[in-house]
Parts: C-alpha cells; sequence; structure tokens
C-alpha cells in the first residue's frame, strides 16, 4: 500500500551535483573518519578549552594544580623511598619523569572512557566525528603533560641533574606517547560503550600495570630473574623512550627505542580501525 | 535561484531500514560477555525500526512527518542527519544539514554564553573562522547582548533556546531538520522565528519536520508522510495524508502487515519499542 512518489531515479541526472552525502558509497570509515575529524578541527580546541576552563573556573589555584599534583605526589614519593631506591642518580627526577609519562597515559585513557560515554546526549542527536571525543581527551591530557615540563625543569636544575642535547630528542618520545594513548583510549573507551564494567576493570588494570613498570622503583631492584618481564612491557620501552634523554642525558637503547616506536604505532593504528569500525553503532548504544 | 519549482533532489531515501540489534539477554559486562560467548550463547534478534521506505524531497520543499510515537521519524531524520547509517537501502543527501532537535544538547552551564556559543556552532560543525565572522549577528537576533559574558546557567530556559535557535540558524542550511521545534521563545521572538525559517524556505532550504501538531504540519509543509511501525504509509499532498491521518481507527490497526517475517522480528507490536523516544 505504501507507495510513493518520485522513488525511481533514473541513472545519473547531469544537473545535479555530486551528492553531498550517499550512504551507499562511503570511502572506508577510518578515513573517512579522519577527513571528518579534520573538518571538526575546531571543535577540538572548544572541546579542550570547555575542559579546562570549566575544570579551574571555581578554583583558587586554577591551572596550577595541573603543575601541582605531579609535584606532590614526587615529593611524597621522595620522602617515602629516596632512602631505598637510592641506587640512582637524582631520585625526584627518576620518579618524576616517569609519573609524568605515565599519568598523560593513565589520565588521558580514563579521560577518554568519560569523554565519550558522556556524550551519548550529542552522538545521538548530531553527526561528529566520534573519534573527537579521545582526540579532545588527548589534547588536555597533552596539554597537562608540557605544562608539567616546566616543574621538571626546575627539578633538574635544583637537584644537579644537567640538561643535555638529548632533550631534542623528546619530540619524538612525546610523539610516540601521544599516539600509543590515543590508540588505546579509542579502543578502551569504544569498549566501553558495549560493556558497561570496562570502566572498573580498567581502573584495577592500571594500578597493576604502574607497579609492574619501573616508574616508582628503579630497575635495578628487581631480580635478574624478572627482567624478561621487564623487557616484554611495552609501557616500559615508552616511558623510557621519554625519561632516559632527561634522566640519563643520552638517546634511548636503540631495541628498547624500536619497540616503543613500534608499540605506539600498532595501537593507534588499531584503536583507530577497532574504533571507526564500531563508531556507525554508536548512536544506538550510547 | 528560481529552482524552487524544478523537481530537483535535496534528499532521496530509497527502499531503506534501520535494523536494531537487541540482544535475547541484556549483556553488560564484559565479564558476562566473555562466559557467554565461551559458551557460545551470545544471541540477539534484529529488529526493524525502519523498513522498505522510499521517497524524495525537492530542494525548497517543506515534508512533514506524521505518525504515533515509535513509529520512526526521527530515526529518518537521523539518517538524513547521518547520525545513522541504513542497514539496507541508500540515503542521499545534497548540501548541507541543520539539525534543528533540541536546543542546549551541547551547552555547558559554567560556560559563559559567549563560550557556549562557539562550543556549540563547532560542535554543528562550523569553524571558528565562520562564528567569528557571524558572533554579533547571532548576538542580536538571540537577544543576549546583555547577558553574554554571564555563565549559561544564569540563563532562562527561553534564553538558552534562542541562543541555540540562533546559532543553529545563522546561516541558511540547504536541508533544516525539526524534530518538534519550529519556533522557540516568547511570542515576538517565535516570530522571528517564523520568519527566518520563511526566509529559508524562499531561499531554497529544504525542510523535513517531525510533529504530532497537525496544524503546524498543514501551514509549514506542502507534502506529508504518514509513517508507522516503521514503514511509509502514505505520502502525499499535506491536507489528503493529514486528512487520512485523523481519520484512521485508533483501535490498533492491523496495517501494515510485516512483508518480511525473516527479518522482522515477528513481532510488529514490538517494532521501534526500543528505538530511543522519537
Amino acid at each position: 500500500m505504501a507507495e510513493l512518489a518520485g522513488t525511481s531515479h533514473p541513472g545519473a541526472d547531469p544537473r545535479l551535483e555530486r551528492p553531498f552525502y550517499d550512504s551507499a558509497r562511503r570511502p572506508p570509515p577510518a578515513l573517512e573518519e579522519l577527513v571528518a575529524l579534520w573538518r571538526y578541527r575546531d571543535l577540538v580546541v572548544q572541546l579542550v578549552r570547555r575542559d579546562i576552563v570549566t575544570r579551574y573556573k571555581r578554583s583558587v589555584l586554577g591551572v596550577l594544580w595541573t603543575l601541582l599534583n605531579p609535584l606532590g605526589t614526587m615529593l611524597i614519593l621522595t620522602v617515602v623511598f629516596s632512602r631505598a631506591f637510592a641506587a640512582g642518580r637524582s631520585y625526584p627526577v627518576y620518579v618524576l619523569t616517569g609519573l609524568l609519562a605515565w599519568n598523560f597515559f593513565a589520565h588521558t585513557t580514563v579521560a577518554a572512557i568519560r569523554h565519550l560515554s558522556s556524550s551519548g546526549v550529542l552522538i545521538r542527536r548530531i553527526y561528529l566525528p566520534r573519534t573527537i571525543f579521545a582526540v579532545a581527551a588527548v589534547g588536555i591530557g597533552l596539554l597537562n603533560f608540557l605544562l608539567g615540563l616546566v616543574p621538571l625543569c626546575g627539578i633538574m636544575l635544583v637537584t644537579g641533574v644537567p640538561l643535555r642535547p638529548s632533550l631534542l630528542f623528546l619530540p619524538v618520545s612525546i610523539a610516540a606517547l601521544t599516539a600509543f594513548t590515543l590508540g588505546v583510549g579509542l579502543l578502551v573507551s569504544v569498549l566501553a560503550v558495549n560493556f558497561s564494567d570496562t570502566a572498573e576493570i580498567y581502573g584495577i588494570l592500571l594500578p597493576a600495570l604502574l607497579y609492574l613498570t619501573p616508574i616508582i622503583y628503579p630497575r635495578s631492584i628487581l631480580p635478574a630473574t624478572a627482567n624478561w618481564l621487564i623487557g616484554a612491557n611495552p609501557i616500559h620501552h615508552l616511558i623510557a623512550l621519554f625519561r632516559t634523554p632527561l634522566y640519563e642525558g643520552r638517546l634511548p637503547d636503540p631495541a628498547s627505542g624500536a619497540v616503543a616506536l613500534g608499540t605506539a604505532a600498532a595501537a593507534l593504528v588499531l584503536g583507530w580501525l577497532v574504533f571507526t569500525a564500531r563508531a556507525d553503532r554508536l548512536a544506538s548504544q550510547i | 535561484m528560481a529552482a524552487a519549482a524544478s523537481p530537483e533532489p535535496a534528499i532521496c531515501l530509497e527502499d531503506v531500514a534501520v535494523e536494531f540489534r537487541v540482544p535475547h539477554e541484556r549483556v553488560r559486562s564484559l565479564k558476562e560477555y566473555a562466559i557467554r560467548a565461551l559458551q557460545n550463547r551470545v544471541t540477539w534478534e534484529e529488529r526493524l525500526a525502519v523498513r522498505g521506505v522510499s521517497f524524495e524531497v525537492g530542494r525548497g520543499e517543506a515534508l512533514g512527518l506524521i505518525g504515533p510515537n515509535g513509529a520512526g521519524k526521527s530515526t529518518l531524520l537521523k539518517l538524513i542527519a547521518r547520525v545513522l547509517r541504513p542497514s539496507a537501502g541508500r540515503v542521499r543527501v545534497w548540501g548541507r544539514v541543520a539539525p534543528l532537535l533540541d536546543y542546549g544538547a551541547g551547552f555547558h552551564p559554567d560556560l559563559t554564553g559567549r563560550e557556549n556559543l562557539y562550543l556549540n556552532g563547532t560542535l554543528l560543525g562550523l569553524s571558528r573562522r565562520a562564528l567569528d565572522a557571524s558572533y554579533e549577528r547571532i548576538v542580536d537576533f538571540a537577544e543576549m547582548r546583555d547577558f553574554i559574558d554571564a555563565p549559561l546557567r544564569t540563563y532562562s530556559s527561553g534564553m538558552v533556546a534562542r541562543l541555540g535557535f540562533a546559532i543553529a540558524t545563522e546561516q541558511r542550511p540547504d536541508i533544516l531538520l525539526m524534530d518538534e521545534v519550529l519556533a522557540v521563545g516568547d511570542r515576538t521572538f517565535q516570530a522571528k522565528c517564523m520568519e527566518r525559517f520563511n526566509a529559508f524556505r524562499a531561499g531554497g532550504t529544504s525542510v523535513v519536520l517531525v510533529s504530532h501538531d497537525a496544524q503546524l504540519v498543514a501551514s509549514a509543509c506542502q507534502r506529508v508522510a504518514w509513517i508507522e511501525r516503521g514503514e511509509l504509509v502514505r505520502i502525499g499532498p499535506a491536507a489528503e495524508v493529514l486528512g487520512a491521518y485523523a481519520e484512521r481507527p485508533l483501535a490498533g490497526p492491523a496495517l501494515p502487515a510485516p512483508r518480511a517475517p525473516a527479518t522482522a522480528s515477528a513481532d510488529p507490536g514490538g517494532l521501534g519499542a526500543r528505538r530511543p523516544a522519537s
């Protein structure tokens, strides 16, 4: 009975420009998302802004908290552990470099879960590139991370750890950490939409990973039998990629560096592919 | 442009279906899923929120979508807005789409009106540069000049709606999607909304309006599509379809019979039951 007017479309009408959107002729989702994300790049800036402005709007110290947080943790850990872990040089610099990189990864991936699952209202109503929530979370995390480098340099000067030319390697380290964080953030956030206990499981996994990785303790305190475990932990190599140029003032070991870069690239590609393949279903799931 | 009378399409839906996967037992935890997956007990059924729907909206034309709650009207809007993808069939859309769905969805109470303007505008796909250029006009249209730097939580709901409307309609879109919203605010502001709406129509904007208000649909749309249980019951001139819809038997009409029991859930009453509010 439902007979319709004007359903048939005999071929391509030369008067028409190409359709702006054609559900039957879509580029691969991973590529389509990349183009959309670029078109919505101003939104990334707005989302980052929103987060920073709203978080600090009613606090006295404002953005300073971003700097004080890792510094406070470093101070506590130094007081507690500097005797126990006195093996290396400046323990504060050791722990602060590790914590900065770790916090960037851990806080950002948790934020990616929160951002995506709290955006249901938007995703159900308007079209947006859905990766934008993880990307914005990474943007916020990256900003905090970079700000944290300032007090780090101060601590290095105070504790007599020299700033060496190996610093110039840091952009590579930070890029790798960013790629890894975005990849994992995309994966866990899309998983969290499907399974509500993802956030809880991830919340247990993260501290476990923190203690499995030489971040607050030096690798030298571990027995030689644990070497394989540390070597197999990609997070360790990613942290080392950032820490070695600062703390030891030299370039990372090529083998360790290669593992770090490979892990970062693999995580990003995997996260992007999995997320974009499932993105269309988000509107009916969140 | 003088193309208003031409049959040039702006939206074209061909035999479109939207499927929802409804798990037989709701598995919400990863642990449970892993156990079930191991036992091969993850099962679901496909339900159709929309099926076999085809229609076209010409350039500058206004189409009204009517039908009971849960019929699939909002799902059709979401297909056009690219929020949902069709599981079958084809959706084509020519031009920029502006959704006028729910003002305030992208607003944050702690940000000022100005900050929200930029946030909301970029959420709708506008660039910062475009918003810079139209900032003054948006503020003036929304009559917000005195409050734009106050946090949004201090606004009345009418003010929020005005700001949302002003942002969403600042640039004439090629296609305007409206879900129960046409004019907002008090009477004078509603008149401004209608004025803008009519200017868009004159400029060649196509409109798809979902509404339960027969009078509004009759006044705003030339054609009306009656949707029920995910299917297109009837499409035609507004007066005709609205008349037929008003006279429909109210006690659970038997139409339309499920045409494809193989894919449908064989549970026509359940169609759209799982859908988000429409």
